[in-house]
Protein backbone atom coordinates (compact mmCIF):
# COMPACT_ATOMS: atom_id res chain seq x y z
CA UNK A 1 0.00 0.00 0.00
CA UNK A 2 1.05 3.85 -0.96
CA UNK A 3 0.47 6.54 1.28
CA UNK A 4 1.65 10.04 1.11
CA UNK A 5 3.31 11.27 3.79
CA UNK A 6 3.97 15.31 3.55
CA UNK A 7 7.07 15.88 5.21
CA UNK A 8 5.24 18.65 7.60
CA UNK A 9 3.56 16.85 9.56
CA UNK A 10 7.08 14.97 10.46
CA UNK A 11 8.93 18.05 11.31
CA UNK A 12 8.40 19.84 14.48
CA UNK A 13 10.92 22.23 14.41
CA UNK A 14 11.59 23.86 17.60
CA UNK A 15 12.46 27.80 16.60
CA UNK A 16 11.57 29.91 13.28
CA UNK A 17 8.98 27.17 12.74
CA UNK A 18 7.51 29.33 9.86
CA UNK A 19 11.07 29.49 8.17
CA UNK A 20 11.64 25.88 8.41
CA UNK A 21 8.23 25.10 6.76
CA UNK A 22 8.38 27.10 4.01
CA UNK A 23 11.93 25.54 3.66
CA UNK A 24 10.41 22.30 3.88
CA UNK A 25 7.74 23.10 1.33
CA UNK A 26 10.36 24.62 -1.13
CA UNK A 27 11.47 20.82 -1.43
CA UNK A 28 7.93 19.25 -1.63
CA UNK A 29 6.50 22.04 -4.34
CA UNK A 30 8.25 20.73 -7.16
CA UNK A 31 6.31 17.23 -6.67
CA UNK A 32 3.91 18.62 -4.50
CA UNK A 33 4.42 15.48 -2.23
CA UNK A 34 7.57 13.49 -0.97
CA UNK A 35 6.04 10.22 -1.64
CA UNK A 36 7.23 8.11 1.45
CA UNK A 37 5.98 4.21 0.70
CA UNK A 38 6.22 2.72 3.86
CA UNK A 39 6.11 -0.43 3.09
CA UNK A 40 9.47 -0.03 1.64
CA UNK A 41 11.48 -1.82 4.07
CA UNK A 42 14.85 -0.30 3.13
CA UNK A 43 13.43 3.50 2.91
CA UNK A 44 15.60 4.80 0.57
CA UNK A 45 13.72 7.91 0.14
CA UNK A 46 14.70 10.16 2.67
CA UNK A 47 15.59 14.22 4.01
CA UNK A 48 19.02 14.78 5.18
CA UNK A 49 20.15 17.85 6.92
CA UNK A 50 23.60 18.98 6.85
CA UNK A 51 24.43 21.57 9.03
CA UNK A 52 24.81 24.56 9.77
CA UNK A 53 27.32 23.25 12.25
CA UNK A 54 29.22 21.18 10.42
CA UNK A 55 32.83 21.02 10.31
CA UNK A 56 32.79 20.30 6.35
CA UNK A 57 30.54 23.17 5.05
CA UNK A 58 33.32 25.61 5.72
CA UNK A 59 31.57 28.29 8.23
CA UNK A 60 27.38 27.85 8.64
CA UNK A 61 26.18 26.94 5.26
CA UNK A 62 23.03 24.44 5.80
CA UNK A 63 22.00 22.03 2.73
CA UNK A 64 18.74 20.65 2.95
CA UNK A 65 19.04 17.37 0.82
CA UNK A 66 16.44 15.07 -1.11
CA UNK A 67 18.33 11.68 -1.44
CA UNK A 68 17.16 8.60 -3.35
CA UNK A 69 19.64 5.91 -2.01
CA UNK A 70 23.02 7.72 -2.58
CA UNK A 71 21.74 10.05 -5.14
CA UNK A 72 20.60 13.90 -4.14
CA UNK A 73 17.56 14.30 -5.96
CA UNK A 74 16.71 17.98 -4.90
CA UNK A 75 18.58 20.38 -2.45
CA UNK A 76 18.34 23.73 -1.37
CA UNK A 77 20.58 25.32 0.43
CA UNK A 78 19.70 27.85 3.47
CA UNK A 79 22.22 30.91 4.11
CA UNK A 80 21.85 33.86 6.10
CA UNK A 81 23.23 32.64 9.38
CA UNK A 82 26.03 34.66 9.42
CA UNK A 83 23.79 37.55 8.09
CA UNK A 84 24.98 40.77 9.97
CA UNK A 85 23.48 43.65 8.11
CA UNK A 86 26.72 45.06 6.63
CA UNK A 87 24.96 47.15 4.10
CA UNK A 88 22.30 49.00 6.27
CA UNK A 89 25.25 49.68 8.50
CA UNK A 90 27.17 50.54 5.77
CA UNK A 91 24.26 53.28 5.39
CA UNK A 92 25.28 54.71 8.79
CA UNK A 93 28.80 54.92 8.99
CA UNK A 94 31.34 57.14 6.96
CA UNK A 95 33.30 54.77 3.77
CA UNK A 96 36.36 54.86 5.97
CA UNK A 97 34.44 54.04 8.98
CA UNK A 98 33.20 51.22 7.35
CA UNK A 99 36.37 49.56 5.81
CA UNK A 100 36.98 47.78 8.37
CA UNK A 101 33.49 45.75 8.26
CA UNK A 102 34.63 44.83 4.80
CA UNK A 103 37.75 43.13 6.54
CA UNK A 104 35.08 40.45 8.02
CA UNK A 105 33.21 39.94 4.69
CA UNK A 106 35.50 37.39 2.73
CA UNK A 107 37.82 37.08 6.09
CA UNK A 108 40.35 34.74 3.89
CA UNK A 109 41.35 37.91 2.14
CA UNK A 110 40.96 40.64 3.78
CA UNK A 111 43.04 42.75 1.81
CA UNK A 112 40.90 42.52 -1.53
CA UNK A 113 38.16 43.84 0.48
CA UNK A 114 39.64 47.06 1.42
CA UNK A 115 40.89 47.64 -1.65
CA UNK A 116 37.72 46.94 -3.40
CA UNK A 117 36.06 49.56 -1.34
CA UNK A 118 38.53 52.01 -1.73
CA UNK A 119 38.94 51.95 -4.73
CA UNK A 120 34.90 51.77 -5.27
CA UNK A 121 34.92 55.43 -3.30
CA UNK A 122 37.67 56.75 -4.89
CA UNK A 123 35.82 56.15 -8.36
CA UNK A 124 32.91 57.82 -7.38
CA UNK A 125 34.03 60.34 -5.78
CA UNK A 126 37.01 60.93 -8.14
CA UNK A 127 40.01 60.30 -6.24
CA UNK A 128 43.38 60.41 -7.88
CA UNK A 129 45.54 57.63 -6.23
CA UNK A 130 49.38 57.56 -6.23
CA UNK A 131 51.38 55.26 -8.44
CA UNK A 132 52.91 53.52 -5.72
CA UNK A 133 49.90 52.88 -3.63
CA UNK A 134 48.79 51.08 -6.60
CA UNK A 135 51.36 48.89 -6.53
CA UNK A 136 51.59 48.39 -2.72
CA UNK A 137 47.90 47.65 -3.49
CA UNK A 138 48.69 45.00 -6.16
CA UNK A 139 50.98 43.49 -3.68
CA UNK A 140 48.90 43.23 -0.80
CA UNK A 141 45.90 41.90 -3.14
CA UNK A 142 47.80 39.43 -4.86
CA UNK A 143 49.35 37.66 -1.13
CA UNK A 144 45.74 37.58 -0.08
CA UNK A 145 45.02 35.72 -3.34
CA UNK A 146 47.62 33.58 -2.15
CA UNK A 147 46.73 33.30 1.98
CA UNK A 148 43.10 32.45 0.50
CA UNK A 149 44.00 29.91 -2.48
CA UNK A 150 46.15 27.88 0.06
CA UNK A 151 43.62 27.43 2.64
CA UNK A 152 41.17 26.42 -0.62
CA UNK A 153 43.71 23.75 -1.15
CA UNK A 154 44.04 22.84 2.36
CA UNK A 155 40.35 22.34 3.16
CA UNK A 156 39.69 20.82 -0.14
CA UNK A 157 42.40 18.49 0.19
CA UNK A 158 41.25 17.27 4.03
CA UNK A 159 37.50 17.00 2.51
CA UNK A 160 38.65 14.19 -0.25
CA UNK A 161 40.61 12.63 2.83
CA UNK A 162 44.57 13.88 2.75
CA UNK A 163 44.60 15.90 6.66
CA UNK A 164 47.99 16.40 6.44
CA UNK A 165 48.08 18.29 3.97
CA UNK A 166 46.26 21.23 5.36
CA UNK A 167 49.22 21.95 7.88
CA UNK A 168 51.21 21.95 5.24
CA UNK A 169 49.41 25.27 3.75
CA UNK A 170 49.07 26.67 6.83
CA UNK A 171 52.76 26.61 7.46
CA UNK A 172 52.94 28.84 3.83
CA UNK A 173 49.53 30.90 5.51
CA UNK A 174 51.80 31.65 8.49
CA UNK A 175 54.55 33.04 6.52
CA UNK A 176 51.64 35.43 5.09
CA UNK A 177 50.37 36.43 8.02
CA UNK A 178 53.92 37.05 9.08
CA UNK A 179 54.05 39.24 6.10
CA UNK A 180 50.91 40.96 6.81
CA UNK A 181 51.65 41.71 10.25
CA UNK A 182 54.96 43.42 9.05
CA UNK A 183 53.46 45.33 6.77
CA UNK A 184 50.04 46.13 7.79
CA UNK A 185 50.54 45.89 11.15
CA UNK A 186 47.85 43.15 11.65
CA UNK A 187 48.12 39.55 11.01
CA UNK A 188 44.31 39.14 9.90
CA UNK A 189 42.26 41.52 9.53
CA UNK A 190 44.67 43.59 8.40
CA UNK A 191 42.59 47.24 6.77
CA UNK A 192 45.90 48.89 5.56
CA UNK A 193 43.90 50.21 2.31
CA UNK A 194 42.96 53.80 2.93
CA UNK A 195 40.80 56.03 0.92
CA UNK A 196 43.50 57.46 -1.54
CA UNK A 197 46.32 55.54 -1.06
CA UNK A 198 47.49 53.19 1.60
CA UNK A 199 47.90 53.44 5.28
CA UNK A 200 51.57 53.43 5.07
CA UNK A 201 54.74 52.05 2.72
CA UNK A 202 56.10 48.73 2.86
CA UNK A 203 58.76 48.16 5.78
CA UNK A 204 62.33 47.30 4.58
CA UNK A 205 62.00 44.14 6.91
CA UNK A 206 58.40 43.57 4.82
CA UNK A 207 59.97 43.96 1.37
CA UNK A 208 62.62 41.24 2.09
CA UNK A 209 60.21 39.00 3.48
CA UNK A 210 57.97 39.32 0.51
CA UNK A 211 60.94 38.53 -1.78
CA UNK A 212 62.08 35.86 0.51
CA UNK A 213 58.26 34.59 0.05
CA UNK A 214 58.06 34.79 -3.46
CA UNK A 215 61.59 32.83 -4.34
CA UNK A 216 60.69 30.13 -2.05
CA UNK A 217 57.05 29.58 -2.93
CA UNK A 218 56.84 28.32 -6.32
CA UNK A 219 58.79 25.12 -5.17
CA UNK A 220 56.55 24.67 -2.60
CA UNK A 221 53.59 24.55 -4.98
CA UNK A 222 56.27 21.88 -7.21
CA UNK A 223 56.33 19.80 -4.78
CA UNK A 224 52.36 20.21 -3.67
CA UNK A 225 51.64 19.06 -7.49
CA UNK A 226 53.80 16.21 -7.66
CA UNK A 227 51.66 14.83 -4.64
CA UNK A 228 48.47 16.14 -6.22
CA UNK A 229 48.72 15.61 -9.80
CA UNK A 230 48.64 12.34 -10.28
CA UNK A 231 47.58 10.92 -7.22
CA UNK A 232 44.74 8.41 -7.60
CA UNK A 233 42.63 8.92 -4.44
CA UNK A 234 42.56 12.77 -5.25
CA UNK A 235 41.58 12.59 -8.84
CA UNK A 236 39.14 9.91 -8.27
CA UNK A 237 37.80 12.15 -5.60
CA UNK A 238 37.44 14.96 -7.73
CA UNK A 239 37.47 14.18 -11.65
CA UNK A 240 33.50 14.64 -13.33
CA UNK A 241 32.33 15.74 -9.61
CA UNK A 242 29.94 18.44 -9.29
CA UNK A 243 30.54 19.48 -13.50
CA UNK A 244 28.55 21.98 -14.52
CA UNK A 245 28.19 22.87 -18.18
CA UNK A 246 29.28 26.05 -20.20
CA UNK A 247 25.51 27.56 -20.71
CA UNK A 248 24.68 26.93 -17.18
CA UNK A 249 27.74 28.54 -15.64
CA UNK A 250 26.95 31.80 -17.69
CA UNK A 251 22.96 31.15 -17.22
CA UNK A 252 24.07 31.08 -13.42
CA UNK A 253 26.73 33.75 -12.97
CA UNK A 254 29.22 31.83 -11.42
CA UNK A 255 32.27 33.85 -11.19
CA UNK A 256 36.10 33.97 -10.53
CA UNK A 257 38.21 30.46 -10.89
CA UNK A 258 34.76 28.53 -10.98
CA UNK A 259 33.60 30.02 -14.38
CA UNK A 260 37.41 30.21 -15.35
CA UNK A 261 37.02 26.09 -14.87
CA UNK A 262 34.48 26.09 -18.01
CA UNK A 263 36.29 28.02 -20.56
CA UNK A 264 35.12 31.48 -20.27
CA UNK A 265 38.08 34.04 -19.33
CA UNK A 266 36.08 36.26 -17.12
CA UNK A 267 38.64 38.22 -14.65
CA UNK A 268 38.04 41.76 -13.90
CA UNK A 269 41.87 41.83 -13.76
CA UNK A 270 41.52 41.48 -17.61
CA UNK A 271 38.41 42.27 -18.17
CA UNK A 272 38.18 46.18 -16.91
CA UNK A 273 41.58 46.45 -15.02
CA UNK A 274 41.80 48.43 -12.12
CA UNK A 275 44.97 49.59 -10.02
CA UNK A 276 47.74 48.77 -12.56
CA UNK A 277 46.81 45.52 -13.40
CA UNK A 278 47.31 46.68 -17.20
CA UNK A 279 50.94 47.39 -16.20
CA UNK A 280 51.93 43.75 -15.69
CA UNK A 281 52.11 40.60 -17.48
CA UNK A 282 49.85 37.59 -16.46
CA UNK A 283 47.62 35.00 -17.80
CA UNK A 284 44.26 34.39 -17.13
CA UNK A 285 44.37 30.54 -16.83
CA UNK A 286 41.49 28.62 -17.90
CA UNK A 287 40.21 25.01 -18.63
CA UNK A 288 37.56 23.46 -19.89
CA UNK A 289 36.64 20.56 -18.15
CA UNK A 290 34.58 22.74 -15.33
CA UNK A 291 34.69 19.78 -12.90
CA UNK A 292 36.22 19.53 -9.22
CA UNK A 293 39.94 18.60 -10.16
CA UNK A 294 39.62 22.04 -13.54
CA UNK A 295 38.91 24.33 -10.13
CA UNK A 296 41.70 23.16 -8.59
CA UNK A 297 43.94 23.39 -11.34
CA UNK A 298 42.74 26.73 -12.00
CA UNK A 299 43.66 28.01 -8.98
CA UNK A 300 47.00 26.58 -8.38
CA UNK A 301 48.06 27.92 -11.34
CA UNK A 302 46.88 31.15 -10.23
CA UNK A 303 48.92 31.37 -7.09
CA UNK A 304 51.38 31.00 -9.52
CA UNK A 305 50.37 33.74 -11.53
CA UNK A 306 49.95 35.78 -8.40
CA UNK A 307 53.60 35.75 -8.04
CA UNK A 308 54.64 36.48 -11.23
CA UNK A 309 52.47 39.67 -10.94
CA UNK A 310 54.28 40.20 -7.22
CA UNK A 311 57.79 40.20 -9.09
CA UNK A 312 56.77 42.68 -11.37
CA UNK A 313 55.00 44.73 -8.41
CA UNK A 314 58.43 45.08 -6.95
CA UNK A 315 60.32 45.57 -9.69
CA UNK A 316 58.43 48.29 -11.22
CA UNK A 317 57.41 49.70 -7.01
CA UNK A 318 57.43 53.65 -8.38
CA UNK A 319 59.08 55.81 -5.60
CA UNK A 320 56.88 58.62 -4.56
CA UNK A 321 53.70 58.93 -1.73
CA UNK A 322 51.36 56.68 -0.53
CA UNK A 323 48.97 58.38 0.21
CA UNK A 324 46.95 61.10 -1.81
CA UNK A 325 47.94 64.83 -0.72
CA UNK A 326 44.48 66.39 -0.67
CA UNK A 327 42.93 67.08 2.64
CA UNK A 328 39.08 66.62 0.99
CA UNK A 329 40.36 62.99 -0.27
CA UNK A 330 42.19 61.56 2.11
CA UNK A 331 43.87 61.52 5.35
CA UNK A 332 46.83 64.00 6.52
CA UNK A 333 49.99 61.97 7.63
CA UNK A 334 50.90 61.57 11.00
CA UNK A 335 53.33 64.03 11.12
CA UNK A 336 51.28 66.51 9.60
CA UNK A 337 48.52 65.55 12.06
CA UNK A 338 51.12 65.81 15.12
CA UNK A 339 52.89 69.04 13.84
CA UNK A 340 50.71 71.41 12.35
CA UNK A 341 47.16 72.70 13.22
CA UNK A 342 46.12 72.66 9.58
CA UNK A 343 46.81 68.85 9.64
CA UNK A 344 45.01 68.23 12.99
CA UNK A 345 42.04 69.88 11.84
CA UNK A 346 42.06 68.05 8.33
CA UNK A 347 42.51 64.94 10.50
CA UNK A 348 39.34 65.64 12.42
CA UNK A 349 36.96 66.84 9.43
CA UNK A 350 38.17 63.03 7.63
CA UNK A 351 36.64 60.99 10.77
CA UNK A 352 33.61 63.49 11.49
CA UNK A 353 32.53 64.21 7.70
CA UNK A 354 34.74 61.42 5.62
CA UNK A 355 34.80 62.07 1.67
CA UNK A 356 32.14 63.57 0.22
CA UNK A 357 31.02 62.18 -3.36
CA UNK A 358 28.84 64.11 -5.63
CA UNK A 359 25.03 64.53 -4.67
CA UNK A 360 22.75 62.37 -6.51
CA UNK A 361 25.97 59.75 -8.32
CA UNK A 362 26.59 56.34 -8.62
CA UNK A 363 28.93 54.37 -9.28
CA UNK A 364 29.75 50.61 -9.43
CA UNK A 365 33.64 49.50 -8.77
CA UNK A 366 34.39 45.65 -8.87
CA UNK A 367 37.77 43.84 -8.57
CA UNK A 368 38.48 40.65 -8.95
CA UNK A 369 38.92 38.79 -5.15
CA UNK A 370 40.41 35.35 -4.68
CA UNK A 371 36.75 34.09 -4.97
CA UNK A 372 35.21 36.15 -7.57
CA UNK A 373 33.93 39.51 -8.76
CA UNK A 374 34.01 41.54 -5.74
CA UNK A 375 31.49 44.74 -6.34
CA UNK A 376 30.72 47.77 -4.47
CA UNK A 377 27.82 49.49 -6.01
CA UNK A 378 27.24 53.34 -4.46
CA UNK A 379 24.69 55.92 -4.63
CA UNK A 380 25.42 59.23 -2.88
CA UNK A 381 22.98 61.96 -1.59
CA UNK A 382 26.31 64.35 -1.13
CA UNK A 383 26.89 63.67 2.73
CA UNK A 384 29.88 61.59 3.77
CA UNK A 385 27.84 58.42 4.06
CA UNK A 386 26.50 56.06 1.63
CA UNK A 387 22.93 56.51 0.99
CA UNK A 388 23.06 52.29 -0.53
CA UNK A 389 25.90 50.54 -0.50
CA UNK A 390 25.59 47.40 -2.52
CA UNK A 391 28.08 44.87 -1.67
CA UNK A 392 28.30 42.03 -5.03
CA UNK A 393 29.74 39.02 -3.12
CA UNK A 394 31.37 36.19 -5.01
CA UNK A 395 30.72 33.70 -2.60
CA UNK A 396 27.03 34.29 -2.84
CA UNK A 397 26.78 33.70 -6.57
CA UNK A 398 29.32 30.46 -6.66
CA UNK A 399 26.49 29.23 -3.98
CA UNK A 400 23.49 29.99 -6.23
CA UNK A 401 25.87 27.51 -8.48
CA UNK A 402 26.30 25.20 -6.29
CA UNK A 403 22.27 24.49 -5.85
CA UNK A 404 22.26 23.75 -9.36
CA UNK A 405 25.68 21.50 -9.75
CA UNK A 406 24.57 18.86 -6.47
CA UNK A 407 21.47 18.04 -8.38
CA UNK A 408 22.42 14.52 -9.89
CA UNK A 409 25.22 13.78 -7.71
CA UNK A 410 26.50 11.47 -5.15
CA UNK A 411 25.62 12.29 -1.15
CA UNK A 412 29.62 11.13 -0.46
CA UNK A 413 30.66 14.09 -3.22
CA UNK A 414 28.87 16.96 -1.30
CA UNK A 415 31.82 17.99 1.02
CA UNK A 416 34.20 18.08 -1.69
CA UNK A 417 32.41 20.03 -3.50
CA UNK A 418 31.57 22.28 -1.32
CA UNK A 419 35.40 22.88 -0.46
CA UNK A 420 36.08 22.64 -4.37
CA UNK A 421 33.54 25.82 -4.78
CA UNK A 422 34.93 27.84 -1.91
CA UNK A 423 32.38 29.74 -0.37
CA UNK A 424 32.95 31.50 3.09
CA UNK A 425 29.91 32.29 4.54
CA UNK A 426 30.92 35.14 5.91
CA UNK A 427 31.07 36.97 2.08
CA UNK A 428 28.08 35.54 1.39
CA UNK A 429 25.44 36.37 3.84
CA UNK A 430 26.81 39.90 4.44
CA UNK B 1 35.76 51.71 -29.61
CA UNK B 2 35.92 52.38 -25.96
CA UNK B 3 33.70 50.50 -23.56
CA UNK B 4 31.93 53.53 -22.98
CA UNK B 5 30.91 53.97 -26.17
CA UNK B 6 30.04 50.27 -26.67
CA UNK B 7 27.90 51.00 -23.28
CA UNK B 8 26.54 54.33 -25.40
CA UNK B 9 26.00 52.17 -28.35
CA UNK B 10 23.39 49.53 -26.53
CA UNK B 11 21.95 52.31 -24.65
CA UNK B 12 21.02 54.03 -28.59
CA UNK B 13 19.56 50.65 -29.57
CA UNK B 14 17.67 50.36 -26.98
CA UNK B 15 16.34 53.69 -27.32
CA UNK B 16 15.58 52.73 -30.97
CA UNK B 17 14.00 49.79 -30.77
CA UNK B 18 11.60 50.69 -27.38
CA UNK B 19 11.10 54.59 -28.01
CA UNK B 20 8.81 55.85 -24.57
CA UNK B 21 10.00 53.30 -22.66
CA UNK B 22 13.63 54.55 -21.82
CA UNK B 23 12.62 57.09 -19.08
CA UNK B 24 16.23 58.11 -18.82
CA UNK B 25 19.77 57.24 -19.49
CA UNK B 26 23.09 58.90 -18.21
CA UNK B 27 25.78 57.65 -15.65
CA UNK B 28 29.07 58.50 -13.65
CA UNK B 29 32.66 57.98 -13.69
CA UNK B 30 32.23 55.63 -17.27
CA UNK B 31 29.55 53.89 -15.84
CA UNK B 32 25.92 53.77 -17.64
CA UNK B 33 22.48 53.45 -16.77
CA UNK B 34 19.31 53.18 -18.79
CA UNK B 35 16.13 53.57 -16.30
CA UNK B 36 12.91 51.62 -17.80
CA UNK B 37 9.26 52.09 -17.31
CA UNK B 38 8.64 49.04 -15.23
CA UNK B 39 5.76 47.85 -17.38
CA UNK B 40 8.78 47.13 -20.09
CA UNK B 41 11.46 45.82 -18.07
CA UNK B 42 10.88 42.09 -18.75
CA UNK B 43 10.31 42.99 -22.40
CA UNK B 44 13.85 45.02 -22.47
CA UNK B 45 15.50 42.85 -20.46
CA UNK B 46 14.95 39.62 -23.11
CA UNK B 47 15.97 41.38 -25.97
CA UNK B 48 19.20 42.49 -23.54
CA UNK B 49 19.89 39.25 -23.30
CA UNK B 50 18.53 37.53 -27.06
CA UNK B 51 19.80 40.18 -29.36
CA UNK B 52 22.46 42.40 -27.41
CA UNK B 53 24.81 39.32 -25.94
CA UNK B 54 23.76 40.57 -22.38
CA UNK B 55 24.15 36.39 -21.57
CA UNK B 56 25.99 37.81 -17.82
CA UNK B 57 23.59 38.66 -15.08
CA UNK B 58 26.24 40.23 -12.27
CA UNK B 59 23.95 41.73 -9.90
CA UNK B 60 20.33 42.41 -8.93
CA UNK B 61 19.36 44.60 -6.35
CA UNK B 62 16.84 47.12 -4.70
CA UNK B 63 17.17 50.57 -3.67
CA UNK B 64 15.09 52.94 -0.97
CA UNK B 65 14.72 56.14 -2.65
CA UNK B 66 12.34 57.35 0.35
CA UNK B 67 10.52 59.75 -2.00
CA UNK B 68 6.84 59.53 -2.23
CA UNK B 69 6.64 58.69 -5.60
CA UNK B 70 8.20 55.44 -7.29
CA UNK B 71 9.73 55.01 -3.78
CA UNK B 72 11.84 51.82 -4.90
CA UNK B 73 14.50 51.46 -7.63
CA UNK B 74 15.70 47.81 -9.11
CA UNK B 75 18.94 48.19 -10.68
CA UNK B 76 20.27 45.30 -13.07
CA UNK B 77 23.91 44.78 -13.41
CA UNK B 78 24.34 43.28 -16.74
CA UNK B 79 27.74 41.66 -18.76
CA UNK B 80 27.99 41.04 -21.98
CA UNK B 81 30.96 38.57 -22.42
CA UNK B 82 31.26 38.66 -26.18
CA UNK B 83 31.50 42.69 -26.37
CA UNK B 84 33.23 43.03 -22.67
CA UNK B 85 30.28 46.07 -21.95
CA UNK B 86 28.75 46.76 -18.59
CA UNK B 87 25.51 48.09 -18.65
CA UNK B 88 23.03 48.92 -15.86
CA UNK B 89 19.56 48.73 -15.98
CA UNK B 90 17.07 50.28 -13.20
CA UNK B 91 13.47 50.94 -13.15
CA UNK B 92 11.39 52.84 -10.02
CA UNK B 93 8.41 50.90 -8.75
CA UNK B 94 5.47 52.68 -6.17
CA UNK B 95 5.24 52.31 -2.70
CA UNK B 96 2.15 50.74 -2.64
CA UNK B 97 2.51 46.66 -3.06
CA UNK B 98 5.46 46.59 -5.18
CA UNK B 99 5.53 44.19 -7.77
CA UNK B 100 8.10 43.27 -11.14
CA UNK B 101 7.93 40.52 -13.53
CA UNK B 102 10.54 37.92 -12.42
CA UNK B 103 14.19 37.76 -14.45
CA UNK B 104 14.61 34.47 -13.89
CA UNK B 105 13.00 32.75 -16.90
CA UNK B 106 15.56 34.82 -18.62
CA UNK B 107 19.18 34.47 -16.12
CA UNK B 108 18.45 31.55 -13.84
CA UNK B 109 21.10 33.36 -12.04
CA UNK B 110 18.07 35.85 -10.56
CA UNK B 111 16.98 33.46 -8.59
CA UNK B 112 18.30 34.82 -5.04
CA UNK B 113 19.38 38.01 -5.96
CA UNK B 114 15.40 38.99 -6.43
CA UNK B 115 15.09 36.96 -3.02
CA UNK B 116 17.33 38.89 -1.98
CA UNK B 117 15.45 42.00 -2.78
CA UNK B 118 12.16 40.26 -1.71
CA UNK B 119 13.53 40.10 2.06
CA UNK B 120 15.26 43.40 2.18
CA UNK B 121 12.73 45.64 0.29
CA UNK B 122 9.70 43.51 0.11
CA UNK B 123 9.57 43.89 -3.71
CA UNK B 124 7.38 40.90 -5.30
CA UNK B 125 8.61 39.40 -8.42
CA UNK B 126 5.37 37.68 -9.96
CA UNK B 127 6.25 34.23 -11.28
CA UNK B 128 9.30 33.81 -9.48
CA UNK B 129 9.79 29.92 -8.91
CA UNK B 130 10.71 29.80 -4.90
CA UNK B 131 10.06 33.50 -3.55
CA UNK B 132 11.01 32.98 0.27
CA UNK B 133 13.55 35.25 2.46
CA UNK B 134 16.74 34.13 1.68
CA UNK B 135 18.68 35.74 4.96
CA UNK B 136 15.84 36.47 7.30
CA UNK B 137 14.00 33.71 8.11
CA UNK B 138 10.28 33.24 7.36
CA UNK B 139 8.78 34.44 11.11
CA UNK B 140 10.17 37.91 10.35
CA UNK B 141 7.95 40.54 9.26
CA UNK B 142 10.10 43.65 8.37
CA UNK B 143 12.14 44.26 5.19
CA UNK B 144 15.49 45.93 7.30
CA UNK B 145 17.37 47.46 4.32
CA UNK B 146 13.63 49.98 3.80
CA UNK B 147 14.83 53.48 5.57
CA UNK B 148 12.35 53.52 7.88
CA UNK B 149 13.81 50.25 9.46
CA UNK B 150 16.12 51.31 12.66
CA UNK B 151 19.73 50.38 12.63
CA UNK B 152 19.28 48.97 15.59
CA UNK B 153 16.52 46.76 15.26
CA UNK B 154 12.83 46.17 16.12
CA UNK B 155 13.22 44.76 19.24
CA UNK B 156 10.80 41.33 20.32
CA UNK B 157 10.96 40.90 16.00
CA UNK B 158 13.16 37.72 16.34
CA UNK B 159 12.23 35.00 18.35
CA UNK B 160 15.80 33.94 19.54
CA UNK B 161 16.31 30.45 21.65
CA UNK B 162 16.63 31.03 25.45
CA UNK B 163 20.09 30.27 27.15
CA UNK B 164 18.62 27.14 29.33
CA UNK B 165 17.40 24.28 27.76
CA UNK B 166 13.63 23.20 27.52
CA UNK B 167 14.07 19.90 30.05
CA UNK B 168 10.18 18.81 28.71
Amino acid sequence: MEKNISLLDKANPTFFKKHQDALLKSLEDKHTTVELDETDPLGTRMILNMGPQHPATHGVLRLLLELDGETIVRNRLDIGYLHRGVEKIAENKTYQEFMPYTDRMDYLSPYSNNVALCTAVEKIAGIEVPERAHYIRMIGCELARISSHLLYLGAMVMDSGAISFFIWTFRERERLYDIFDNFGGHRFTISHSRIGGVHNDLTPEALSMIREFVDTFPAEVAGWKKLLNKNRIFIDRNLNVGKISYEDAIAYGLTGPNIRAIGVPYDIRKFDPYARYDQVEFDVPTRLEGDNLARYFIRVEEMLESIKIIRQCLDKLPKGPVRADNAKHSYPSKDEVYYSMEGMIHDFMMTDTGVCPPDGVEAYHAIEAPKGELGFFIQSDGTGHPWRLKINSPSFTNLQGLEKMLDGEMIADTVVMIGGVDPVMGDSDK
Amino acid sequence: MTKKEKALQVVETIKNTFGDAVLDTGGHAGDTYIRIDSKNIHSVLSYLKNELHFTYLTDLFGTDRFTSEERFEVIYNLVSLKTGTRIFVKTWIEEESPVLPTATDIWPAANWNEREVWDMFGIRFEGHPDLRRIFLPEDFEYHPLRKEFPLLGIPGSFELPTTTPNTE
